[in-house]
Formats: C-alpha cells, structure tokens, sequence
C-alpha cells in the first residue's frame, strides 16, 4: 500500500495530516500498536521539519507486510552540517516557529530514536532526502 | 481516576467534551511539542499553554484523551475544530501549571 503526500512550506495548519493518514491505514491493518506510535512519531517530526523549513516537498510512504518505508524529499535551505542538526538541542528554526512550540532541536532525534533505519542526506541550497524504515 | 471526576473535582471549564470514561493515571506537563511526541504517553492528560491546531492533531496522534489549557488559555479556533473531530477534550483552567499539576497530583495519588 503506497500513500503520497505534498507539504507545503510554513501551512502548520496541515501538518499531522500525512500522520493521521498513515495512523488509521496501520490501525485497519492490525499493526501492533507500539510499531504504530513509534511510526507516528518519526512520521510527525519529518512532516514538521518540511513545513517549518523547507518551500515544499513531498513524503511517500510504503507500507509492506514486513516494514514501513518513508521516504521525505523537501526543495528548501537544506542542512549545512547534518552531523551536528542530529544532536539534541541544536535547531535553525525560527522564532514564530519556536513560538508554537515546535524548532526544539528534538526532531531529527525523535525520528533517530524511533526509527530502525534513518538516513538523511542535504545539499545547502536545495533541499533535504530521508529514508526511514521501521521493521514489523 | 476517571476524566470525569477530574473535571469535577478541579475548577475546570470544558470547551470540549470528550473521553469523560478515560482512565486518567498520570499526566505530562510540556509546552515543547517534539517533547510531547517523543515522552508523552498514551491514556495522559497533557497539560500545556499552546493553544493552536497542531496540539490537536498531537494529542490525536498520541492517543491522549485530554488536553488541558492553563492560565485560562483560548484555544484557536482551528484547534477546537480539530479536537471535536479527532475526539480529544479540550479543558480550562485558570490555574498556572504548577499549581495545576500540584492539585491533580493530590488527587489522583490520593484515590490510588
């Protein structure tokens, strides 16, 4: 089962869409429900981080009978160290966006965390690739 | 401690009802969003200041039955619509979050 979303940059007012989708999918599957949170929350954070940073993109979400791959692309400022943008703490985002209570430097962790594999990869000036997959 | 003897028990305003049945044992207290989605867990109250859409959707997500605004926050528009149809309650109180989380902990700590 294939599902794909486009995000649109900065419209907080649709984020979460993507992962209340994915949600009811898993849960008419029967998907135990430990493997579902786990899969909200690295889904949720990956849909946050393209609305608060990047113009725009996209998530494609595969669920197979063994695993469920997503795969985020997004067209924006991308990331220029991802090494230190996985450490807990550091964040780019901006004001209004800490405002709201997101750009707490805990994303990319959150997803790291809950994800069995997690690779990102960002060219400055174009965007940010991840791949995360979770086994079943 | 039912969500309902909770609302009963403490001055809270109910913007929107829901969950009054749940079983409420614990609660986390977070105005970080990616703190809630990552430690936050099933079956708590979350008791925050944030008052915008994406607390629902959150809420939704984490299968939290209750979400309780303090310093009698306004909840937007958008997050009240979101909260009646994702089936999250939304609560008031004018309370300030330690004092908040102090009388809730009595409460349910006393009953167990």
């Amino acid at each position: 089962m294939e599902f794909l979303f486009e995000i649109e940059g900065a419209n907080f007012s649709v984020a979460g869409n993507a992962s209340s989708t994915i949600k009811r999918a898993l849960k008419q599957r029967d998907v135990d429900p430990a493997k579902i949170k786990r899969i909200v929350v690295a889904l949720f954070e990956a849909e946050i981080n393209v609305v608060a940073h990047a113009d725009h993109g996209t998530i494609r979400v595969l669920i197979e009978d063994h695993q469920v791959q997503m795969f985020v692309k997004d067209f924006g400022p991308g990331i220029e160290d991802v090494k230190e943008a996985m450490r807990e703490g550091y964040s780019t985002a901006s004001n209004s966006v800490r405002e709201m209570g997101f750009g707490a430097g805990m994303g990319l962790p959150n997803i790291k965390r809950n994800a069995d594999v997690f690779e990102i990869e960002s060219i400055k000036g174009l965007g940010t690739n991840a791949h995360i997959i979770i086994y079943l | 401690m039912k969500l309902s003897e909770i609302i009963k028990n403490l001055d809270i305003v109910v913007l929107n009802a829901a969950n009054e049945d749940a079983d409420i044992t614990s609660a986390y207290a977070s105005d970080l969003l990616s703190d809630v989605m990552g430690n936050a867990q099933a079956e708590e109250l979350w008791i925050t200041m944030q008052t915008h859409k994406n607390v629902a959707a959150i809420a939704s997500l984490k299968d939290i039955p209750a979400v309780v605004l303090i310093n009698n926050g306004k909840p937007d528009e958008d997050m009240l619509a979101h909260a009646k149809l994702e089936n999250v309650a939304v609560l008031v109180t004018n309370l300030a979050c330690y004092e908040f989380c102090a009388k809730l902990y009595n409460l349910i700590n006393c009953e167990l």
